[in-house]
């Protein structure tokens, strides 16, 4: 942690991971980055009203339906954690 | 000259003194003088023969005379000489910074100091952990606990009725001696001898008596010190016959530092352990000198007398001591105890540093001046030549006695048998305590007993693993307590990460005894409670064996002066009950609950409190019910409705849910047998409903009845706990009911208005007060019955003198007057503004005060009102010493509150300030200005600015006044004026005012500065044009000094008045001087100047400003161009959205310093950007913000701390005005570049833009492509209807 970061933000950045689930690291994976932004992308269209109403409309479903089919999604958004590769 | 008159008056006094005591021996025989009142020859010599005669000069006090000498040539105010600071009475210098650390027991009185007397119990068992086992006989359990507290009560009781028995022994004894002086002292069967009135001989008497048998029916009253001290030697002491010593002066010089050569001599080891035949029971006692009169003689006791017998015998479990073997951890806790080890032998404790620093200087001048040993002398002397001889037979070498026997272990006193002669060791170090191994932080000389044993050098492989156990907690806590910030931080790391592999009983066996340290400091005890709360969240249920003796340690913090550590030692408590649970807790408590000191009940109560507030109250409602109605013992039943008071005060309103249970609970105390129960449940009662107001009426519906019948049936301390509780009950009754009650209670009250006791007292005002306060009780009752008793028992002087008494006195009148209106009390009131005490005369006026402000004074009629500004004029002439300015703000809010009604009053009270305004202190003048200052609005609405005017010049001829507190008010009173009068009317006319406060800018005293700039800020507001500009830029430049003041009002005013200025003479001028003063070499006056410099821009439009600014930064010179990128930063900050108009001006300097060389450049111009950013977000500048991110963005991989703060800011600024998804574009090429540098510093950037614009990213994530089994895309993205 450079000295700077004392005096920013970043200066708690164990704390504010902890906070922000979707914030990241250097050693952040694809898979991991992209899981974050689905579930932050459910989590937006779930929270804005209006996008939800779209997708009803879109999909021909019930708003309720909608809002649930994405809270389920947010479970396993891309599928199962690809194997670790040995490092 | 003057030595030769004092010799003369020497000579005289002595002669006289020759004769007077001629004149006394010659009266003495002829007894012409009552002897006994008088006393011996040697009562006169206290007394001062003669009066100095030069007293006057010592009149003054020492430190103004010391001054007066040194700095006779200063020429500066006296009460500006009076506390200079950094010199105490001795001359010494004091330390200027941060006071020292502090010795708790330092502070502490002798009620908190108990604590010391308190003992480490030894672990007890955890029967959670034995599951259904027999708990083997030598753990202690529970009941082994409850035996022992029983054991001990009995005993107490016991030897309760030996030191009657004794006592008795003794009167009878004394009085069988002074019936027959001759006869042998025998001992007879006790006789009761209390029929005479005197109860104790002194037939040890050191005076120079003549007939001590006779005269000691009569003078032993007169010498109490030696009363006591001589009791001592009562006890049958074979072989001593003990009258012919002198017991008093001894025991006195055991108390000093032990002098070479004392333990030699027996008889100065003043426990009964020199008397060999003295029977156990009598060595105790003979260790407590005091015991005669008091039932509880253990707690008298001063440390120094204790002997082991003593504290063996109070510990009966003492054999059971945890197999631990550093010297800390012996289960008594007391002092000296420890067995020495070599390096602590001359260390006993407590020892002074002081005393360390003398025994240090005496061994290093020993070891300077040693015998050259055998070694040093091979060194010095060649190989050859020289023969080694054996020393002569008959050599004895000489011995310093005075070091030897310092050095000599004398533990405990009394144990030594006889002298040992000790052995030499050259291997000490006595010049600087001895470095412990391997970067240990040093050890302090009163830490010795507890870390001695880290001093020895020791292989760490030949110790067993629980020894070796031992050192490491013993090294983490000595680092925790006397290392550095980061020694202290990684120990305390270890400790806690290790704590459960150290086990509970080491490390409470080490922490625990250096808390109850004597020497301790706050700052120490602060680390070491850390240690225990972290150490306690590791260990969880493993502490429980130590709950007692944690909360030894602990219970003492509840009671502390220092709020922290009461909060400190809260959380500590609620953290263990937590841990350990309420069934622990209760069986670690229940013991102390009727121990016989008053001290533990106190702080165990507290404890229970907070194990209440922790655990919740219904757990704890059981056991308080079981204990209040103990049938055992009184201190139980008074202990649980303590924790009832307790846990009202500190749980407050949350109580409520449970407040009848918690009533019920106790409501049997007020009809107890004993009245200390029926005094706290009372007490108790108050402290509930004081935590439920104003709910909770209901739940008192059962004490109602015996509460009042209380106040009828008792007097004294019960009354005045039965009206406290009355009188926070009344307030949360209906108003019918509160009528009632009050009506019912006032009729004691208004007895005990008379009452001479001064907690009854402040108990009557409080309820009158509470009562008065209540709806239901009506202005008639009050003023019919309550007033006439009430003005005539309490506004007396008297009452001023007491500040609690005052405060409360002032509240309840003030709470009454709410009821009654304010003629009926000021009017009681009024003459006594001229009472002839001062403090009376404050009092008064601070009720006048608080009544005029609360209620106004339309009620105070014509004659009223005459009389009122009489007794106020009168007061506020009389004042003499006020430092809390009452009189001036009753003053103040009386005339304000009249308003035009003081009219013809006003010529009168400008006549006493003018002639104030000219009195010889200070003060006066001071107080003078300030009353301007505060009526100068209601002069003003009475048309009085004629009057008005005239003060203003009397002002102005004040200005040369050299007090700066007065110089501030003499402002502040011209600033209220030119305030309401305006600046045309203004005499003097602002053209001469000005130019006469522009010298006092320069003043360096906050209270001149603030008021200064005030006035001249309001005059550039709106009278700027009376002044020629030149005096404006003069002012200009000493404004520039001021921008940098500590207060921040100051630079507020400074900051406005600025613009105030460059507003009124145009912007040109004042930039040039600023721009000019960007070229010095002071950075601070740089700083300020760039201020200034955006200061004018923005509020003279930044086009006034901006051409010549920018044309600025040509000059090729390093301070010039960071100055003007710093005032454009400051601008952009002030102007914000004004800055829209002004980008693409300003865009190419820009450019031109974020590429530049010089990182200054580039972190100024970053930080104008974010400003600039920030100002204009949603403006429509984003082509201009993108094309500068373009030169921002290089600039993230810096490294400087400001340079990268300034960078981060001014991307945050474009993620504001540019939206996320443009940052994040610019993020994306780097979050998985190869180079971990690279990737560590665009996620750091990711994270500042998640954390700032989470849901805004969404739209603009990268459309990632599927791996293998995982789906990445987000279809919904691409729905369209």
């Amino acid at each position: 942690m450079q000295a700077s970061d004392r005096f920013n933000i970043n200066s708690q950045l164990e704390h504010l991971q902890a906070k922000y689930v979707g914030t990241g690291h250097a050693d952040v994976s694809r898979f991991e980055w992209a899981v974050n932004i689905q579930r932050d992308s459910y989590a937006s269209y779930v929270g804005h009203y209006p996008l939800l109403a779209y997708f009803a409309v879109a999909e021909n479903e019930s708003i309720g339906r909608e809002k649930y089919n994405f809270m389920q999604k947010m479970l396993l958004p891309c599928g199962l954690p690809p194997e670790k590769d040995e490092d | 000259m003057a030595d030769a008159v004092d010799d003369e008056i020497r000579r005289v006094q002595e002669e006289r003194k020759k004769r007077e005591q001629d004149l006394a021996a010659m009266s003495l025989e002829k007894s012409s003088f009552d002897q006994d009142l008088y006393g011996g020859l040697g009562r006169a010599d206290g007394y001062v023969a003669s009066i100095p005669a030069d007293e006057g000069e010592d009149e003054e006090g020492d430190t103004e005379r010391e001054v007066a000498k040194k700095l006779a040539s200063y020429t500066a105010p006296k009460s500006l000489l009076g506390v200079l600071p950094g010199r105490n009475e001795d001359g010494v210098e004091e330390d200027p910074g941060f006071n020292r650390p502090s010795r708790i027991i330092d502070r502490e009185d002798d009620y908190r100091k108990r604590r010391l007397n308190r003992i480490i119990s030894p672990e007890r068992v955890d029967p959670f952990a034995m599951g259904d086992k027999t708990p083997d006989p030598s753990v202690r359990t529970y009941a082994d606990i409850m035996r022992e507290e029983a054991h001990k009560r009995e005993k107490e009781e016991t030897l309760r009725v030996i030191a009657k028995k004794k006592q008795e022994e003794a009167e009878r004894r004394a009085k069988e001696q002074s019936e027959a002086p001759t006869r042998v002292q025998q001992a007879a069967a006790p006789q009761p001898a209390a029929a005479n009135g005197k109860r104790r001989n002194r037939w040890d008497k050191s005076g120079g008596e003549e007939e001590p048998a006779k005269k000691a029916k009569t003078s032993d009253w007169d010498a109490p010190d030696a009363g006591p001290a001589a009791s001592r030697w009562d006890a049958p002491t074979p072989g001593r016959p003990g009258a012919d010593a002198t017991p008093a002066a001894r025991r006195n010089r055991w108390d000093a530092t032990p002098t070479p050569g004392r333990p030699a001599d027996d008889d100065a080891t003043p426990s009964g352990g020199v008397t060999p035949g003295a029977t156990p029971a009598g060595t105790m006692w003979d260790a407590t000198p005091k015991n005669m009169a008091t039932p509880t003689p253990k707690k008298q006791r001063s440390r120094w007398d204790e002997t082991p017998a003593t504290m063996g015998s109070a510990t009966p479990m003492g054999g059971q001591t945890p197999g631990a073997f550093t010297p800390g951890v012996t289960p008594m806790g007391g002092l000296g105890m420890e067995t020495p080890t070599p390096s602590q032998i001359a260390l006993r404790v407590p020892q002074t540093p002081e005393q360390y620093n003398a025994m240090k200087w005496e061994r290093d001048i020993e070891e300077r001046n040693r015998p050259l040993s055998d070694e040093e002398l091979d060194a010095m002397f060649p190989m050859e030549g020289y023969k080694i001889l054996d020393p002569p037979a008959s050599y004895v070498p000489i011995r310093t006695p005075a070091r030897k026997l310092l050095a000599t272990p004398t533990p405990m006193a009394g144990a030594t048998p006889g002298y040992m002669i000790p052995e030499e060791d050259r291997g000490q170090q006595f010049d600087l305590p001895k470095e412990g191994p391997a970067g240990l932080p040093e050890i302090k000389p009163e830490d010795y007993q507890y870390f001695g044993a880290l001093l020895q050098e020791k292989d760490e492989e030949a110790l067993t693993p629980e020894e070796a156990k031992e050192r490491k907690i013993m090294k983490l806590l000595l680092k925790v307590k006397n290392g550095t910030p980061p020694q202290r931080k990684t120990a305390l790391r270890q400790l806690t990460d290790k704590a459960r592999e150290f086990g509970a009983g080491p490390l409470f066996n080490q922490i625990l005894p250096l808390l109850m340290s004597p020497t301790l400091e706050d700052q120490e005890r602060h680390l070491l409670v850390k240690v225990i709360d972290r150490v306690l969240y590791k260990l969880d249920e493993l502490v429980r064996p130590y709950v007692h003796k944690i909360l030894v340690v602990i219970e003492p913090l509840l009671i502390d002066e220092d709020y922290y550590a009461r909060v400190e030692g809260r959380e500590i408590i609620s953290n263990l009950s937590k841990a350990a649970g309420l069934a622990t807790m209760i069986a670690a408590m229940r013991p102390d609950i009727d121990n016989i000191d008053e001290y533990v009940r106190n702080t165990t109560a507290r404890a229970f409190s907070v194990v209440a507030s922790a655990l919740g109250i219904p757990a704890l409602l059981p056991f308080l019910k079981a204990v209040c109605k103990s049938k055992k013992s009184w201190q139980a039943r008074h202990t649980g409705i303590k924790i009832v008071q307790q846990v009202a005060i500190l749980l407050g309103v949350a109580i409520l849910p449970h407040l009848r249970s918690l009533v019920e609970i106790i409501e049997e105390g007020l009809g107890d047998e004993n009245q200390k129960v029926r005094t706290i449940t009372a007490l108790s009662l108050a402290a509930l409903a004081e935590a439920a107001a104003p709910y909770g009426i209901e739940s008192f519906d059962s004490v109602l009845k015996p509460l009042w019948k209380g106040i009828r049936s008792h007097r004294g301390k019960v009354l005045a706990a039965f009206l406290k509780s009355i009188g926070f009950i009344i307030p949360l009754m209906d108003a019918m009911y509160a009528s009632y009650y009050t009506k019912e209670v006032m009729v004691i009250l208004i007895r005990e208005f008379q009452s001479p006791d001064e907690e009854m007292k402040k108990i009557v005002l409080k309820v009158v007060k509470q009562c008065a306060g209540t709806d239901g009780v009506e202005a008639d009752y009050i003023r019919a019955e309550i007033l006439p008793e009430f003005f005539k028992n309490f506004w007396v002087r008297r009452m001023a003198l007491d500040r609690r008494n005052y405060k409360q006195l002032v509240e309840t009148t003030v709470e009454i007057a709410n009821k009654v209106g304010v003629s009926d009390i000021v009017g009681r009131i009024v003459e006594d503004l001229k009472d002839e005490s001062e403090p009376y005369r404050r009092m008064v006026m601070e009720t006048i005060d608080k009544v005029v402000s609360a209620l106004g004074s339309a009620d105070i009629d014509a004659r009223l009102e005459e009389l009122l500004i009489d007794g106020i004029l009168y007061a506020f002439q009389e004042q003499t010493s006020d430092d809390t300015n009452v009189m001036l703000n009753g003053f103040g809010t009386v005339v304000n509150s009249l308003g035009q009604r003081v009219k013809p009053y006003l010529p009168q009270i400008c006549g006493t300030i003018k002639w104030r305004l000219n009195n010889k202190s200070a003060k006066v003048r001071q107080q003078a200005a300030d009353l301007i200052a505060r009526i100068a609005v209601v002069m003003k609405a009475c048309h009085e600015e004629q009057l008005m005017g005239h003060l203003g010049v009397v002002l102005y001829e004040y200005l040369g006044e050299e007090y700066p507190e007065v110089l501030g008010s003499i402002l502040g009173a011209l600033k209220a004026i030119v305030n309401v009068i305006g600046m045309t009317k203004m005499t003097p006319p602002i053209k001469d005012l000005l130019p006469r406060l522009t010298p006092i800018l320069k003043n360096r005293h906050e209270k001149v500065q603030e008021n200064c700039i005030d006035l001249v800020g309001r005059i550039a507001d709106r009278g700027a044009e009376f002044v020629p500009a030149r005096e404006w830029m003069r002012i200009c430049f000493e404004l520039l000094d001021m921008l940098k003041a500590h207060k921040k009002g100051i630079r507020r005013a400074t900051v406005n008045t600025f613009g105030y200025i460059a507003k009124a003479v145009g912007p040109q001028d004042v930039l040039a001087t600023l721009l000019n003063n960007l070229k010095v070499q002071e950075r601070q006056n740089r700083v300020c100047t760039t201020v200034a410099i955006a200061i004018v821009a923005e509020t003279c439009s930044p086009f006034t400003v901006l051409p010549a600014l920018m044309n600025e930064y040509k000059v090729p010179e390093l301070n010039v161009q960071n100055g003007v990128l710093k005032s454009l930063s400051f601008l952009f900050e002030y102007i914000g959205e004004m800055g829209k108009d002004y980008i693409y001006a300003v865009t190419p300097l820009l450019e031109d310093a974020l590429m530049d060389r010089d990182l200054v450049h580039r972190q100024t111009a970053a930080s104008a950007v974010m400003h600039m950013a920030l100002g204009v977000a949603g403006l429509g500048c984003e082509d201009a913000l993108i094309h500068l991110l373009n030169f921002i963005w290089p600039n993230i991989f810096e490294t400087s701390p400001h340079v990268i703060n300034a960078v981060m800011g001014a991307v945050d600024g474009m993620r504001v005005s540019c939206g996320p998804a443009v940052i994040l574009n610019y993020c994306l090429q780097g979050l998985f570049h190869p180079a971990r540098k690279v990737r560590e510093v665009y996620w750091r950037i990711y994270n500042n833009l998640y954390i700032g614009s989470q849901d805004g990213l969404i739209a603009a994530y990268p459309v990632l492509e599927d791996e293998g089994q995982n789906t990445f895309s987000r279809p919904e993205l691409n729905m369209f209807v």
